[in-house]
């Protein structure tokens, strides 16, 4: 029995570190430019197409696309943050919600018509392939390398965000942008680099999931939803936060998938309400 | 004036069947059907717009009339929501005059549409849904069920996996009607073929995206065999984390509803071995390929898919109603019904097919495995066919439907 709890333990933190990549992408947009960003699970399964087209039709292989597929959400992050969000940030942020809603029916739109609802599958890179067995479960090399990756760049972007200058920047920008652009920083450059790193966070989530689930035009509309809650347990644009709080659940996921698998799938949301009542902001956040 | 108005709507329902009988010919000057599927969500490859193609098809090659009148084919979306599908159907009875609807893959779609049908005394042919239920206890006088059903599946690929020596079966099953049914069905076939079922993982469909730890149960329980009660993206899921996860080919995986798109998506590498249930397989004679490549290179088929069962079968199925109401000389839903279950089903899907007074079609079934990609020789060379099952095996008897509009 033990064996089947470390074993849905694990896949929980396989789960999370998916969680904490993508909300974190979330939480510095939010935190930022205050945008609640539904595009999100599109651009993740934007980034993930990315990487199945650049195989399928360019014959360009998993390593290069880890890099490429970051690149086109985040040049597609930056295009939308410069002709339409950029319009949305007086007003108050249900507009922004709406119109990345918009968006995501927009991209899910123009793949389902593309390329259909079964999707493509995505091969395991041939290094990555197999696993180990760990006595109490199989764990495939290619999730052990999920959890080690995700958490990698999770840290290393709270690192460049709490630890460095350009960082600081991003925090100032954060707490007052009228005071930062008077002391010579380029606010609206640094809000659209924001936004088009976040979105490049979701595009290499993307990638990530390419081998492990089915590319498919509705991808992210399954996992934003639970991202969301994420963020919004985290607290809404902590950094810290979100990524915490993305393991913290895949792992609560997990055992509720091991002692009451029905509520597996509402667990996130109760998880959610009873945060919301005891800590309005969120776990990490700060009442504004 | 309301007395008055309701005297004589009562008046003109008298009349009605009168001038039916009396004309003998189509109500509102043509033959409407309606063809409502998935046309976006997780099942709109393997039904949705291939479905309004395979029914346009069949109604072109007719010759898009009948007695005289033209048969004009209109489609919607049910999105797989059972009130969606239920007003649709209403608004096209009503409004649009439908004539008969069909596919409504989706259980709960057909099951909300078939009491509405049997209200307006319209006819539905389902391709794509397989509850059992729906020639059994829920039956209605004005249903055929065309293509498929989870007994046939169950027993199809569940009685051959016991025999190759498949004993012990776990599920991994779609929390709704149609996992559930299929999960039950394939259980007793199970059971009665000498094998045991040790248990099962049910998990939320639509929406689950990550199956490891339903695998995970899978795995721990030891089971030779791993049935998938699930369709579509969960099956295509399962199939490919089952390969990560090692849990094939130690243990077996058994596809109870797969479909061809499917399996194009998964790609033959992780497909190979399966084995798998279908009423229609696009290379299995000439019959067969005839149609499926004019279906396949039919210009509004973008994807240049080969047919499914599901889209097979509708052609099959709006082929056999048109003749029928050109037999019996009117689109009257009680003479049409009739004739169509007098009439054996004999074309390209189905050779002596008969519709039983249940409404169910009972045709031959071909048990299949997926292809290793060294055994594929050309596009869309997917399934070597193990075994042809006879209809009176591949589907329940009459008397095992327990269908309450069978007299005994």
């Amino acid at each position: 029995m033990a064996q089947a709890l470390f074993g849905q333990l694990l896949i929980g933190l396989i789960n999370g570190s998916f969680y904490a990549l993508l909300s974190l992408g979330l939480a510095i947009i939010f935190g930022l430019l205050n945008i609640v960003n539904f595009a999100h699970g599109a651009l993740y399964m934007v980034g993930a197409f990315a990487a199945w087209i650049a195989l399928d039709v360019l014959g360009i292989g998993y390593w290069p696309a880890l890099l490429l597929a970051p690149a086109v959400t985040f040049l597609l992050g930056v295009v939308i943050e410069r002709t339409m969000l950029r319009r949305l940030y007086q007003l108050d942020n249900l507009y922004g919600l709406l119109l990345t809603f918009g968006l995501t029916l927009i991209l899910e739109g123009t793949f389902h018509h593309r390329y259909g609802n079964s999707g493509n599958s995505y091969p395991v890179p041939e290094a990555l392939a197999g696993g180990s067995n760990l006595g109490f479960m199989f764990l495939p090399r290619y999730r052990a390398w999920v959890v080690v990756v995700s958490l990698a760049v999770c840290f290393a972007s709270w690192w460049v965000i709490e630890r460095t200058r350009l960082g600081s920047y991003l925090r100032a920008g954060t707490e007052n942008p009228k005071l930062l652009q008077a002391f010579g920083v380029n606010v609206p450059l640094m809000f659209t680099l924001t936004y088009g790193f976040g979105v490049a966070l979701a595009g290499f989530a993307g990638v990530m999931a390419a081998p492990i689930y089915q590319v498919t035009p509705s991808m992210g509309s399954n996992l934003v939803i639970v991202v969301f809650a994420v963020v919004v347990i985290g607290g809404m644009g902590s950094i810290l936060g979100s990524i915490v709080t993305g393991v913290g659940l895949g792992l609560l996921e997990g055992l509720t998938k091991y002692f009451y698998p029905p509520a597996a799938s509402t667990v996130v949301f109760v998880a959610m309400a009873a945060v919301l009542l005891v800590r309005p902001a969120g776990l990490f956040g700060r009442e504004r | 004036m309301e007395r008055l108005i309701s005297k004589a709507l009562w008046l003109a329902t008298l009349a009605l069947p009168l001038a039916a009988g009396a004309q003998g010919k189509v109500t509102d000057d043509a033959v409407r059907i309606g063809v409502l599927t998935d046309m976006t969500g997780y099942y709109s490859d393997l039904a949705g717009p291939g479905s309004v193609l395979a029914v346009q098809m069949a109604v072109d090659d007719f010759g898009g009339k009948v007695l005289g009148k033209p048969v004009e084919v209109i489609s919607a979306d049910h999105q797989n929501k059972a009130d969606i599908a239920s007003n649709t159907a209403r608004k096209w009875f009503d409004e649009s005059k439908v004539d008969v609807i069909v596919d409504m893959v989706s259980s709960s779609t057909a099951g909300a549409v078939m009491p509405v049908a049997a209200e307006k005394k319209r006819i539905t042919l389902l391709s794509g849904p397989a509850t059992t239920a729906f020639t059994g206890e829920k039956c209605t006088p004005y249903n055929i069920h065309y293509t498929y059903n989870n007994w046939a599946l169950a027993n199809g690929t569940g009685r051959e996996v016991v025999a190759q020596g498949g004993k012990t079966w776990f599920f991994v099953t779609a929390d709704y009607v149609f996992g559930k049914s299929l999960e039950e069905d394939t259980s007793s076939v199970v059971k009665s073929a000498g094998g045991k079922v040790l248990g099962s993982a049910r998990h939320p469909s639509p929406g689950t995206t990550d199956f490891s730890s339903y695998l995970l149960q899978a795995q721990a329980s030891g089971a030779q065999i791993i049935g998938m009660a699930n369709a579509g993206a969960d099956t295509v899921n399962t199939i490919k984390q089952a390969k990560e996860f090692g849990v094939t080919p130690k243990q077996s995986l058994a596809g109870l509803l797969v479909f061809i798109s499917d399996v194009n998506a998964l790609g033959l590498a992780n497909a190979k071995g399966l084995y798998l249930t279908t009423a229609f397989y696009w290379d299995l004679d000439d019959a067969t390929r005839t149609w499926a490549k004019k279906f396949q290179s039919h210009p509004d088929n973008k994807k240049k898919a080969m047919p499914t069962m599901v889209q097979a079968g509708l052609y099959s199925a709006v082929t056999h109603y048109l003749n029928a109401v050109k037999a019996v000389g009117t689109d009257d839903a009680d003479a049409v019904i009739a004739r169509m279950k007098a009439t054996p089903v004999n074309d390209f899907f189905a050779k002596n097919g008969v519709i039983g007074p249940d409404g169910l079609h009972r045709h031959d079934m071909f048990l299949a495995r997926v292809k290793a990609p060294e055994e594929s020789k050309y596009p869309w060379d997917y399934y070597t066919i193990v075994k042809r099952i006879p209809a009176a095996e591949a589907f329940p008897s009459v008397e095992m439907q327990k269908c309450p509009l069978v007299k005994k």
